[in-house]
């Protein structure tokens, strides 16, 4: 909230404030590059006073004891591991598959010449788009039981499904971006030599829409991979419990916040990679070799 | 098969392109008003004119690309407005080359020459290569058969989405200003090609702006003009001798693009 106003204030002052001071020296005739190296080497001070002023002020003792009691930690071991990441990764990678296969549909639908198609396809993606993961979570786990009580389905079907729900409307519109980024000439091409449309769209269009979707959709998959965490509020045994459950337990267990650093040292396990792979396919497909002229 | 039946439309003097009163509008902005047109077998019909004239929109009515509003387009005894017809089917004998070229940025040539080969005209991934492999020799580009196409020319582009058109066998080719996008030393280049084609007994529509080839390959040139055919005749009559002013006002600025008024 607080961040906005403040680099706004940033932007006036961080170029003027160096010249000012600049100004002010006798010799104030300085060349434009001079000046950008006082300027520089002025927001490098101010960093490092920052990171001084937090070292000294702070209270190690207490933080440590609070955050970093290794112990605790080792505790932790292997079940955060073999159980909580693994449900982590399992939960997002079920839930990122069928949001993928929802999202394909709702943007062939955005796309489609029938309109009640492209009408349903946009209420869906306006609807899940607006609604907090957290509703939409509270709203399966709770709501769905209570309504349509002869079906008891397992938990990880409904984290499945409230995954998918969550991401499948932001890469619907991910993906008919990169169906609409092909250039219209391609279908053009593929039905002059007798293609029907959805010949052309799966063997022409998707391939090099996928070119320009990868990296966002790797993002989609670390923000889901996030996502997942609200698992927890559904409650679950202790051997579904992913990540973020498996912290709040241990909280409890051990009156102390230590693991919440393990499992956060955990989401960077898996977030970290796939941002790797999101820069390496950017580079791949993302850059000046789309080959669509 | 084909070329029997087409041979023996030929003998009863039917033309393999047959456009009646066609039209075609865009809303409430009528581009093509009363256009027909024949084109017999072996013919290489040029469509010259301003631009906004109609001609690549009467060039994409053919193989409906543009779906027409009024009229009629027969194109080898297929009725291309009939809704019952397989347009799919219809299209593979109709060739199709564009101003962009349109290649398949994601596959290679060869992939390219083939793949509508193989998915929609079900050839085996054998033929569809020697087809391709062989088309690509007659446009001169055999060492590039593995290269993508954002890696060749604008002309090399070009050659290859002739040749990628001629793998389908088509009976009749259109080319969409073909050359307007290329830079000019590679527009002789697809140019000769087009030249070898039409020598070969092609049947070629093109819309097209080089007035030299047109003046030399065209055995009949066509001059549109605000959504009509304003003359048509042969090549040495309509650019040589034109009889309507609005054909000489154009060929005047074209020709002579110098000289103002």
């Amino acid at each position: 909230m607080s961040t906005p106003p403040a680099s706004q204030q940033r932007g006036p002052t961080g170029p003027t404030a160096p010249t000012a001071t600049a100004d002010a020296t006798p010799k104030a005739k300085m060349s434009k590059r001079q000046k950008a190296k006082l300027s520089r080497g002025i927001q490098y001070a101010i960093l490092i006073v920052i990171a001084v002023v937090i070292a000294v002020v702070a209270d190690w003792p207490t933080l440590i004891d609070t955050f970093g009691r290794i112990d605790i930690a080792i505790g932790m071991f292997p079940d955060v591991i073999t159980k909580a990441l693994k449900n982590t990764v399992v939960f997002t990678g079920l839930g990122f598959v069928l949001g993928l296969a929802i999202a394909i549909v709702l943007a062939l639908m955005r796309l489609s010449s029938v309109g009640v198609y492209r009408w349903l396809a946009f209420v869906y993606t306006e609807f899940f788009r607006g609604l907090p993961a957290l509703v939409v979570f509270l709203v399966m786990g709770f709501g769905l039981p209570l309504a349509f009580k002869g079906f008891n389905l397992p938990q990880l079907i409904i984290i499945m499904i409230a995954l998918a729900l969550v991401s499948s409307a932001y890469m619907a519109e991910t993906i008919r971006a990169g169906i609409q980024a092909v250039p219209k000439g391609q279908v053009e091409a593929a039905r002059s030599l007798g293609m029907s449309s959805s010949r052309a769209m799966f063997t022409i269009v998707l391939p090099q829409a996928m070119r320009i979707i990868l990296p966002p959709l790797t993002n989609e998959l670390i923000l889901l991979t996030k996502d997942s965490s609200l698992a927890y509020i559904l409650g679950s045994s202790v051997d579904g419990r992913e990540l973020t459950a498996l912290a709040r337990a241990e909280i409890v267990n051990t009156a102390n916040l230590t693991p919440f650093i393990v499992v956060a040292l955990c989401y960077l396990v898996i977030t970290i990679p796939l941002s790797y792979l999101s820069r390496v396919l950017e580079k791949k497909y993302g850059s000046a070799d789309s080959g669509v002229k | 098969m084909t070329t029997s039946a087409t041979a023996s439309l030929r003998e009863t003097g039917t033309p393999i392109i047959a456009i009646r009163n066609l039209q075609k509008s865009f809303g409430s902005n009528q581009v093509l008003t009363d256009i027909s047109l024949d084109v017999d077998k072996g013919e290489v019909v040029c469509v010259i004119g301003p631009s906004g004239s109609g001609k690549s929109t009467m060039l994409r009515c053919i193989n409906v690309l543009e779906d027409p509003t009024g009229g009629s387009i027969v194109v080898d005894g297929m009725d291309m407005t009939d809704l019952d017809l397989d347009i799919d089917a219809a299209r593979t004998r109709i060739g199709m080359v564009f101003q962009s070229f349109n290649l398949f940025g994601h596959l290679t040539v060869r992939e390219n020459l083939t793949v509508a080969q193989i998915k929609v005209l079900r050839r085996s991934k054998a033929e569809a290569d020697r087809v391709a492999e062989e088309n690509l020799a007659k446009v001169g580009l055999s060492e590039k058969i593995d290269a993508k196409p954002s890696s060749l020319s604008g002309g090399q582009q070009q050659r290859v989405a002739i040749a990628r058109a001629l793998s389908m066998d088509p009976d009749v080719m259109l080319f969409d200003e073909p050359t307007s996008a290329l830079d000019p030393e590679t527009v002789g280049d697809v140019l000769q090609v087009m030249r070898n084609l039409a020598e070969a007994g092609m049947t070629m529509v093109v819309v097209t702006h080089e007035m030299e080839f047109a003046r030399q390959v065209a055995d009949r040139v066509v001059f549109m003009d605000g959504g009509v055919v304003v003359e048509s005749g042969p090549a040495k009559d309509v650019i040589g001798d034109p009889q309507e002013q609005r054909t000489k006002d154009f060929l005047a600025r074209v020709l002579h693009p110098g000289q103002l008024g």
